[in-house]
């Protein structure tokens, strides 16, 4: 099984037709990270997210998982992957327990062995068989980042997602993208700033997060 | 690991559609009320318009198949599902083609009520040759839908998928439709002409080994961004 501790990623760059999403962007981070991707809407944070997850093709640059580069190894390196975005990849129309055993077996897990455990985690134990439709928001959200962290991944990509992050992912890599700074503070041990495509800031998280976003991305 | 895969993936489909029921019904409703205004249209005084059914038949096979990929599609499109299914560590092409079996399977379903009712309105020979017209549905309905399928993965981000689905699906499907019609048309002549609809569904084969094919080598880098 492939596996890393670092990713990194060297001069990216993607257009979308002539709008430029992401210009030369470098960054990397390691095993026990959590790095806040910061920047207001439209920054890129999505495209980045994106690339980091093999979901879309950088236009140059590289991205590079410890020793791997995605061409070649890209299915097995997608098993160490998790991604929880602001769409929560569930179906609706399944119960948790469904959606948590399809997503099992496709990533090749025992759904017997994961899937109690997930509900249980999730708290949603009770209502395992329910369908997901009748399920609130909050209880989607947690179902979906069960679903994103089934597979135990080394890389976690959060993409505007929720207060749900805890200890369970501390081992793991976790780039979270927001552009709601009172989620970041406090939980990110690194911050990045994007915008308009740019990387504007890479530093150690410290207090002062909102004025130094402010004073390097402006609003907020 | 690839059969696996595309087994589950149609696996998931049928389990969201026997909760469903919606794209089941609606392509259901949408294929037979298509068949029954031809009938208002084509049947006069008892006696339908010579040669009709054949082409009624794929008429409405290739709007009720549209109909089903679009919504097929439509339900991945909702929570992006579609992507959690390209993050997964499987072929993408065994997605493809899980999807494939489902849009086929349905249009199977479809195709059972449809050819006893076009027999029925139409006065149609539909089942003197069962063999041969089970071989050209099948044939048409997996060429039909080989590239339906590729073409609805693609739309599924697009803000005028409704609209680009028919426009791109119909010109390159023509070949299949056609087949179709001439090959059920030879079966359905005063005096039926098994060596035609044969070279029909020989044609057919074809077709669908090209479109499998090409839709398998395309469709990772296609759903790509």
């Amino acid at each position: 099984m492939i596996d890393f501790d670092q990713v990194r990623l060297v001069d990216v760059s993607r257009h979308y037709g002539r709008r430029r999403a992401l210009s030369r962007v470098s960054l990397s981070a390691r095993s026990g990270e959590i790095v806040g991707l910061l920047g207001p809407n439209g920054a890129g944070k999505s495209t980045l997210i994106g690339i980091l997850a093999t979901l879309i093709a950088p236009a140059s640059g590289g991205v590079h998982y410890g020793d791997h580069a995605p061409r070649g190894v890209t299915a097995a390196l997608r098993k160490r992957i998790g991604l929880l975005a602001h769409e929560l990849h569930l179906y609706p129309e399944l119960s948790a327990r469904q959606n948590l055993a399809f997503f099992a077996q496709l990533y090749g897990l025992d759904p017997h062995e994961t899937v109690d455990r997930a509900l249980d985690a999730a708290g949603l134990s009770d209502r395992g068989d329910d369908e997901v439709s009748g399920f609130s928001r909050g209880l989607r959200q947690r179902l979906a980042l069960e679903r994103a962290l089934l597979h135990r991944p080394r890389l976690v990509l959060l993409d505007e997602p929720f207060t749900g992050l805890d200890d369970r992912s501390v081992r793991s890599i976790v780039l979270l993208a927001t552009h709601d700074l009172d989620l970041a503070d406090g939980l990110v041990t690194r911050v990045a700033l994007i915008r308009d495509g740019r990387m504007v800031s890479d530093e150690p998280a410290a207090s002062g997060l909102r004025a130094r976003y402010r004073a390097l991305v402006g609003g907020a | 690991m690839f059969l696996r895969v595309a087994l589950l993936v149609l696996r998931k489909d049928f389990a969201i559609e026997v909760r469903s029921r919606e794209i089941l019904y609606t392509t259901l409703f949408f294929a037979l009320s298509c068949v029954l205004i031809f009938a208002f249209a084509f049947v006069k005084e008892g006696k339908p318009l010579e040669d009709a059914a054949a082409g009624i038949l794929w008429i409405a096979i290739a709007f009720a198949g549209t109909l089903a990929l679009g919504r097929t599609f439509e339900r991945e499109r909702y929570g992006e599902t579609l992507r959690a299914l390209l993050l997964a560590p499987a072929p993408r092409p065994a997605i493809y083609v899980g999807k494939l079996l489902g849009i086929v399977l349905l249009l199977v379903v479809a195709e059972a009520l449809l050819v006893p009712l076009i027999a029925l309105l139409f006065q149609a020979a539909l089942f003197t040759y069962p063999l041969l017209l089970i071989g050209l549905l099948l044939t048409g309905t997996v060429g039909f839908c080989a590239v339906g399928t590729l073409f609805a993965a693609m739309l599924v981000r697009a803000r005028t998928r409704d609209v680009m689905l028919p426009i791109l699906l119909y010109p390159i499907t023509v070949p299949v439709i056609i087949a179709g019609v001439r090959g059920t048309s030879a079966l359905l002549q005063p005096a039926p002409d098994e060596a035609v609809a044969t070279m029909w569904i020989a044609l057919l084969v074809c077709f669908d080994v090209v479109f499998v094919t090409l839709a398998l080598w395309t469709f990772e880098p296609l759903m790509t961004e």
